[in-house]
């Protein structure tokens, strides 16, 4: 069965359409990035998907309709709606009592584990915490409850680097296992590189690219063109091309590595550059129909 | 459906399987009620220092008390008690003052903070119903608050008694007669039925009414509970220049629940008050407006539900 099946899910508020027929099928076991720029529909998905707003379209979650059954669907899902929600009169202690007092799935030893790595005190009240601390403490409740499905959006915003990166370790070591599935959203885009399986693209409501981490691998690669070949690797059509240093990078979608070997350096692109790149041509072909 | 969804998590393991169990509905609830006394300690804060103040000054007070028992004792018996009593009504009509005040105040707030500070997201991110929180909420005004309240008056008052029984058994004043006027048990379970009748179950749409603005309004909401009503009066006197809401309402906040009891003084302490709940529970007014409040509850628990949370 697959953790989460849409089926031109479309979500508007007026006249502003948020989420434009999203089609999605994500397995289990899986850890997907969504990615897209501000105003993209991203929040406006995961909340459909968290049954937190009504939606047009077929939506299944762990094989319920979120927004019906939300009730018996929130003890396999768990999310990170967005950052600083913890109640700022909550106490660390009373947090961990609260959870461990509702939460069928929810290991308190696990969380008192996590915490134990930070500096966060246990007396302590939300709003005395750092905002760092404040991620710290939701991502160290989250993560103690064993859900099917965890949503993450933009869990790691505002977090220095060195938070960031040992979050993202733990949720692969301690956390992660082949039976849950995890959707993230981050403008971190490099950070997660390693961490995904799973990589989508969305902008203005809809899907622009979908694949797995193996395909996204396979398929697009990055030469750092010698200048002498360059001709020669436009004609190969590239996505897209910039500039570092004097020297032309082009990205390329699905062309032989072989052939594109001859003409310079070869590697795989960074999410980033292909998130850009993506996004640009998008940009080019609004702006070829306008004119 | 169902069957796949229960199979799936044995087979990926023991630990699912045993985070399976369910947590009971009380559970929840008494989790819920546990996150409502943390966030507003009022609740039990205001009640405790106005017990706290008034302890005090009854204090300072027993120093006279042996002199003013014996200036008393030249008047009938009726006005004696009265006399003495008096001081003990103070005290309780103190702290239900502070309960209503209470009461309204975490009404107005009760839905919205949460939607306010964004910690909904937290809230609704965890397995408890709307339902479960909208009623543990209510539960506030109409079971926690009063409750608490009587028992914290019948403490104060239990204190001060006793410590007037000593200051008036030290000048050799006669201590029963004093427990006989001040009839602390029998006026504290008469004011425990006033406050659950008049106040509670006779007021419940007022805080009904409350927490329903309060989940529904995005601001302001003290102005949206107070404003319709006077439009709606308004209204009525600029159109038919009539004023049957506005005697409504007024004979609903003033004559309420006369019919739980008949004091023959102003106070409902007073031992000669009759109870008369058969005459209450019988009257056609305290069923419409407990079926209303029934009514703000639920929709309530629908905004909570199927609102954007923010």
């Amino acid at each position: 069965m697959s953790c989460i099946e849409a089926c031109g899910l479309r979500k508007a508020f007026g006249s502003t359409i948020a989420v434009d027929g999203i089609d999605l099928r994500v397995e289990e076991g899986r850890i997907l990035g969504l990615i897209g720029p501000n105003g993209a529909g991203k929040t406006t998905a995961l909340n459909a998907i968290v049954g937190l707003t009504p939606y047009q379209g077929e939506l299944r979650v762990l094989g319920r309709d979120p927004w019906r059954e939300r009730d018996p669907l929130m003890r396999d899902v768990c999310f990170i709606a967005d950052v600083a929600v913890l109640p700022r009169w909550l106490r660390v202690s009373q947090a961990l009592d609260y959870v461990e007092g509702v939460h069928p799935r929810f290991d308190r030893a696990k969380a008192e584990g996590f915490l134990a790595k930070t500096t966060i005190g246990r007396n302590s009240k939300v709003r005395e915490l750092s905002k760092g601390m404040v991620v710290q403490l939701h991502l160290a409740l989250v993560m103690a409850i064993d859900a099917r499905l965890l949503v993450l959006d933009e869990p790691t915003l505002g977090l220095d680097i060195l938070y960031r990166k040992q979050f993202y370790d733990s949720l692969l070591t301690d956390y992660f296992d082949r039976s849950r599935t995890i959707i993230v959203t981050t403008h971190q885009v490099e950070e997660i590189q390693d961490v995904l399986t799973d990589l989508m693209f969305i902008n203005r409501g809809r899907i622009v690219l979908n694949c797995s981490m193996e395909e996204f691998e396979s398929r697009y690669l990055e030469v750092i063109v010698n200048p002498e070949s360059l001709a020669a690797a436009r004609a190969l059509k590239p996505m897209h091309e910039r500039q570092v240093f004097g020297r032309s990078i082009l990205l390329f979608d699905r062309v032989d590595r072989q052939q594109l070997a001859t003409l310079g350096d070869v590697r795989t692109p960074s999410i980033a550059d292909l998130f850009v790149a993506v996004m640009s041509s998008q940009a080019g072909a609004r702006q070829g129909v306008a004119q | 459906m169902n069957t796949q969804l229960d199979a799936l998590p044995e087979s990926s393991g023991g630990s699912l399987a045993i985070a399976r169990t369910e947590i009971p509905a009380l559970r929840h609830m008494y989790w819920a009620l546990r996150r409502e006394l943390w966030e507003n300690r009022a609740i039990y804060v205001a009640p405790l220092a106005v017990a706290a103040v008034i302890l005090f000054g009854s204090l300072i007070s027993t120093i006279g008390l042996p002199h003013r028992m014996r200036a008393l004792s030249a008047l009938d018996p009726a006005r004696q008690r009265h006399a003495v009593a008096s001081h003990y009504d103070l005290a309780a009509a103190l702290l239900m003052g502070t309960f209503l005040i209470v009461s309204v105040f975490y009404c107005i707030e009760a839905l919205q903070r949460e939607r306010r500070d964004r910690s909904i997201l937290f809230w609704k991110s965890l397995p408890v119903s709307d339902l479960t929180t909208v009623a543990a909420k209510a539960s506030i005004p109409f079971v926690v608050l009063p409750l608490l309240t009587c028992a914290i008056t019948f403490v104060t008052q239990f204190i001060v008694l006793l410590v007037s029984s000593a200051v008036l058994a030290a000048s050799g004043l006669s201590v029963a007669t004093y427990w006989a006027q001040v009839s602390l048990f029998q006026a504290s379970l008469l004011l425990l039925y006033h406050v659950m009748t008049v106040h509670v179950l006779w007021c419940a749409p007022i805080y009904g009414w409350l927490l329903l603005v309060s989940a529904w309004a995005r601001r302001a909401a003290f102005l949206w509970a107070v404003l319709p009503p006077l439009a709606i009066g308004a209204l009525e006197k600029l159109l038919f220049n009539t004023a049957h809401f506005a005697a409504f309402l007024e004979q609903f906040l003033t004559g309420s629940g006369t019919e739980a009891l008949m004091a023959p003084d102003t106070l409902p302490m007073d031992p000669t008050t009759h109870v008369t709940p058969g005459r209450f529970l019988s009257t056609p007014g305290l069923w419409l407006g407990l079926a209303i409040t029934a009514a703000f509850l639920a929709a309530a628990v629908r905004l909570r539900r199927y609102r954007e949370p923010i």
